[in-house]
Formats: C-alpha cells, structure tokens, sequence
C-alpha cells in the first residue's frame, strides 16, 4: 500500500502561511469560512505570516474574488470542471495537491458534514495531524505551535491539541464559534488560479441527486435572538409558545435534544454538542435543564435568559437572567409585557 | 456481501464525572457502552445481510475489556469478532488508530463494505472512519442515512447542511453511520446465550498485523494532547424576584429593553 507517512523529519521552518478551505455550494460561500477568515487573520498576524483563501469550483471565480474584500492575502481558487459538485475525492485530491505544492503552516476548514467529510483525507494524502471541531485557535509564542482546543468527553473537558512534528497544523473549526472577517471595499490580496491533475476516474462516486428540502430554512447560525424550548414544554404544542415568543422579539426558534428525541420539533432546530452551536445576542432557554451538552452549543451568547421551574436547574448557573416560573404563566406574560412596552413608544 | 463494522467501547458520556482538582476523568462505576453511532453501523451492516446475505464482522481496538462490547455486536447477530489489543497500539490519535484498523481489514481481506459510526461520543472527531478509508485507499460516503445495494454498487442517502446527496459507488467502500439511518435491533435471546456462553471474540496483537510501528501509538502520533482542563461556564446571574410570573415577566422584558435586545 502506497500511502502517505508522518514524522518523516520533514523542516517545519519550509512551511509558510495561514490557509483557510472555503465552502462553497452552488457558488454561494458558507458563513463558517468568513469565520474562518476572522480567526485565520488573527493567526497568519501572530506567526507574521500570509492569510489564504483556497476554493475549489468549476464556475466559481467570481465568488472566489469576493472573499478578497474580508482583508485576505491571496484567494487560489482550484478551477476544474470535475470540481463543479462536491465529491469527496475530487476535492480531497485537489486540495491536497495544492497544499504539497505550496507547503502552508496551518490549514483550517469549517466542521461541517463537508468539511469533516474531506480533512481527514486530505490530512491522510499529505501526511499530518488533524484535529476536530475546534472551538479555540491560539499560536504558542515560543515556537509557533497552534494550540487547538475542542470539548472533549461530551464539553465534560477541554483538551488543547498540538502537532508538534508535522506539518501543516490541520484543524476543523465548529461553524458559530469563530467572528467573522469584516467585509472592507478596498482589497490588497491577489487571485492565484490553480488547475489540478485530477482525473475523472479518480472520483468512485456519483453524486446522483441533490435532495431539495421544501422546509423552511433554519438559520440558527446567523440569529441575533433564539428562543429554545425543552422537555418542559412536556408536548409538541408547547412549541406554538416558544414560537410566538419567538415571532415577537424576531427570533429563531431552537430546541434542546430532548425535544427533538421525543419527535416534537426537528433536528435543525437543536442547539447543543450534537446540534448546532450558536451565538446569539439573546439566548432564551424554555423548561430547559442545562445539560453539559446543551451548554456546550449556547454558552457563548451575549445574554442568557432562563425560565425554569426548578430552582436548582443548571441553566441558572450560566444564565445572565432567570426567571423560576412556569413557562406556561411566564411566556404569556413576557409577550404581553412586550406589546405593553411596545404600545409605549408609540 | 462482506462486510466488516469498525466499532469502539466508550464511557457513556452522559455519566462521566470530572475530577475538578485534577482535570481528569472519573471513569470508575462509570458503564462502558457501545459507541451510538458504530450501533447504527452494526444495524446497517445487519440489515444489508437479512436481504443479500453474507458475512459481518465486528471489529475493535481497544484494552481486553472490550471484549464486551464485540459480544453485544456478536449477540445482536454479527458472525464473527476481533479485537485488536496491544500495549503498542496505547496512546494512538486518529492517525495512529486508521493505521491499525486499515492493516486489520487488509488481514481481514475480501470486503465489499466497511462500516464505521459517524463518530464516537468520547473524541467526537469523527475521522478515523475517513482516514481508514483514505488508508484502505477506497472511496467513501459519511453521513449516510439510507442505504440500498444494487448489484456490485451500493446507493447512499448522505445527509448535508444543504439538503440530502444521493450518492452511487461501487464496492469496496467505506460508509459511516449517523442516527437517522435506522433503529439497532436488540440482541435475541439466542444470540445473547450464544455470544456470552463461548469466548468467540478472537483477539489479535500486533504480531498479526503487517504494520509501520513509526505510525502507531503514542510516538507515532502525529497529534498529541498538550493540556486538559475543566471549562469554567458559571456566571453572575441575577434571579428576578416577583410575586407571580406577571411581575417576573415584566421585570425580565424592562431589563432586555434597556439592553435593546427586544
Ligand atoms: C452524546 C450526547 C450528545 C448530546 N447532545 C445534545 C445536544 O446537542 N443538545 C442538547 O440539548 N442535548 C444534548 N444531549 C442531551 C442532554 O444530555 C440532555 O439530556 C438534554 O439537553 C435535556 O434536554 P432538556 O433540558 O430539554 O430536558 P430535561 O433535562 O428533562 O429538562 C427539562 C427542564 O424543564 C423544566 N420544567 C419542566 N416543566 C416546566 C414548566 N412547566 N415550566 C418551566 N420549567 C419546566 C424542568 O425543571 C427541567 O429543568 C446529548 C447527550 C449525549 C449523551
């Protein structure tokens, strides 16, 4: 078997700048990589090095120069045909082919089903270290280590991850977690087109069909304000609370996992370790404990809200404001506050 | 068909403890589980032979004690396990560990599908399957949430932020499970006499496999655990006193309008 090693003593001093993997799907960029840009600005300044966009596509050149403006050294964009859908291999193959050929220190992708879908093999075809949803990027003075940090033991523990000996540093970043660039008008940094070697038989699947889903959009992600519901909403109906709540101080509605266990609600509505991770200006819990797990996804909003009946619920341990009440005498009684408040200003 | 499941023994997270002085981690009374995920793998690769036949073979690398693990996935009707236990193999990261489970399914040989779960519980990394698979040098479908074989080729539903991809490749390949993909039987009555009556997990040591030992364990890891601690998420939070959930409510909706957060 003819596969790529580690530790082969390669010089780490051969290895240069700060690499962001964009996604995109149908030409349209994923938030996580203008978060990635964010953060991977912040690294390339501390280690004095270059900051680089690397998008894969067939049509996508326009988007490509677009990220130029989010204060971004250089954008390669990796043209080729094959690269029109995403494919496991096609892009693995081509990204990996660029990365060898230009050696960067650091290479960092959104962990998304995509993301998480191609790192590991491209970490695998160049020989290096990957670590996973990453929710802290930091440089090591000394010796230009990145110290990479992730829950582990379901947010039981944070684990701080280095690849001393290898290179590049490979990470996959939890989309929400990171800030975004600030989009500037004037750019400074260079498109670079890169045509890989890839060949049509070196892809082995088909990508068949794109399921559209005719449900509504979810976008928890980019909420200024979300207001969850929990087991202690006790049915489904529960949720027409939440939502009016929601629909009143112009909010996405999210969910704990129980909720979504149970049937009530879907899954792209569920906040936590094994949802999605958000950080809203406002966060409000609804007859939501507080699991280690649930807290690992919401524990960065700006404010935190809790409406619970137990006192010695978790959630009041994070929260910036609680409330111990029963949501179904406290959710009426905040919309009305709401409107009365409103109707004061008019 | 033949098909191997990768799969891994974990503490059930939702019971581990923290040592707060220490950082670590309290395992003692703490049930080891089979990892959720490689479930749904065992009951995919199950399923797939209640219609076309074949053979499932359960696969993991982990300490002596998860032998245990293999005999639930035996007893839930696999036909045959093997766990991979060596004190060379301690301390492996995900490199280290597709390095080993990649040489155990070349031992294995003849596969036309491996399984793995999405992720496990306890790293949540969700790449050893990927990077078995680059390993293996075969193509791969992670995410899946339906499966159908057709002749030499096999059909995934892979679940993606942008809607579902139906996906087509020929075998060998390697699939990782998600949740939504099905609903793990329970073992019968039969298989759990049959499994726990014999010790028919076969355990395999590093002696077994053609291995580069500069890829495995804890020196050959490329990726290493530089510290670990407890997160520190408490607040000052302030508790709204009123008489009735009306003045809470008020109080509560005062104080977010002078923050203009509604
Ligand atoms: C591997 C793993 C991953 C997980 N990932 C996630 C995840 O991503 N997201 C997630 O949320 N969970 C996750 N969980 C599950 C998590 O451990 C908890 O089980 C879950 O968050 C609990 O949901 P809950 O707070 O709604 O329910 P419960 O814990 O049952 O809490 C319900 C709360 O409602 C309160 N209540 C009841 N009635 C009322 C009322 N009338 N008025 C006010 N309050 C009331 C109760 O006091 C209680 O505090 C995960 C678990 C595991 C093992």
């Amino acid at each position: 078997m003819n596969r790529a090693k580690v530790n082969q003593g390669n010089n780490l001093a051969d290895y240069h700048d700060v690499w962001v993997i964009a996604e995109q799907n149908e030409g349209k960029i994923h938030p996580v990589t203008i978060e990635l840009v964010g953060e991977g600005r912040k690294l390339a300044d501390s280690l004095a090095k270059k900051l680089a966009v690397v998008v894969p596509g067939a049509d996508a050149e326009d988007e490509a120069r677009k990220l130029l403006h989010y204060n971004v050294d250089k954008v390669y964009y990796i043209k080729h045909p094959l690269l029109k859908d995403f494919s496991t291999e096609g892009y693995a193959l081509s990204i990996s082919e660029l990365i060898l050929e230009k050696q960067p220190e650091v290479v960092l992708l959104g962990a998304t089903s995509i993301g998480r879908d191609i790192a590991p093999r491209i970490a695998g075809k160049v020989g290096t270290g990957l670590t996973a949803d990453c929710t802290k990027l930091e440089v090591d003075g000394e010796d230009h280590k990145l110290l990479q940090t992730r829950p582990a033991f379901g947010g039981n523990l944070m684990a701080t991850i280095v690849c001393p000996k290898n290179r590049p540093q490979m990470s996959t970043v939890r989309p929400g977690v990171m800030e975004k660039a600030a989009y500037h008008q004037e750019i400074h940094g260079k498109l670079e087109i890169f045509i890989p070697s890839l060949k049509e038989e070196e892809i082995r699947t088909v990508l068949i069909e794109k399921v559209k889903s005719d449900k509504k959009k979810v976008n928890l992600i980019d909420a200024k304000v979300i207001v969850s519901g929990g087991r202690g909403l006790k049915a489904p109906e529960g949720f027409a609370l939440v939502r009016a709540l929601a629909e009143k101080v112009n909010g996405e509605v999210g969910s704990s996992r129980a909720c979504v266990d149970a049937g009530w609600i879907e899954h792209l509505h569920q906040v936590g370790q094994t949802g999605t991770t958000v950080r809203p200006d406002l966060y409000i819990a609804c007859g939501i404990s507080g699991a280690i797990q649930h807290l690992a996804g919401m524990s960065e909003a700006k404010y935190i809200v809790a409406i619970n009946k137990d006192p010695n619920a978790p959630i009041f341990k994070v929260c910036d404001y609680g409330i111990v009440g029963d949501i179904n005498e406290v959710i009426p009684a905040m919309i009305e506050a709401i409107d009365k408040n409103g109707s004061f200003e008019i | 068909m033949k098909i191997i499941v990768c799969v891994k023994q974990v503490p059930d997270t939702n019971e581990v403890r923290i040592n707060q002085e220490t950082g670590t981690l309290i395992r003692d009374g703490v049930p080891s589980i089979i990892n959720p995920d490689d479930k749904n793998a065992i009951e995919g690769a199950l399923a797939l032979k209640d219609i076309h036949g074949g053979h499932v073979t359960v696969l993991s690398m982990g300490p002596p004690q998860a032998k245990e693990a293999l005999k639930e996935a035996l007893a839930m009707g696999a036909d045959e396990a093997v766990l991979l236990s060596d004190r060379a193999f301690a301390g492996s990261d995900t490199w280290a560990t597709s390095t080993i489970l990649a040489a155990a399914i070349e031992a294995i040989g003849g596969y036309d599908i491996i399984f793995c779960g999405r992720q496990a519980i306890d790293g949540d990394t969700a790449q050893v399957g990927p990077e078995t698979a680059e390993f293996l040098n075969i193509p791969q479908v992670t995410y899946a949430k339906h499966i159908k074989a057709v002749g030499d080729r096999v059909q995934i539903t892979r679940y993606t932020e942008y809607g579902d991809y139906v996906i087509e490749a020929k075998m060998p390949l390697l699939l990782t499970a998600i949740k939504e993909l099905n609903e793990p039987r329970f073992p019968s009555v039969r298989g759990i006499f049959k499994a726990y009556s014999t010790d028919d997990v076969k355990v395999w040591t590093l002696d077994d496999l053609k291995i580069d030992m500069t890829q495995i364990g804890l020196k050959g890891s490329p990726t290493n655990v530089f510290r670990s601690f407890v997160p520190v998420k408490e607040k000052n939070s302030l508790i709204i006193e009123g008489q009735n959930g009306k003045e809470k409510a008020a109080a509560l909706i005062n104080k977010l309008t002078d923050l203009k957060l509604v």
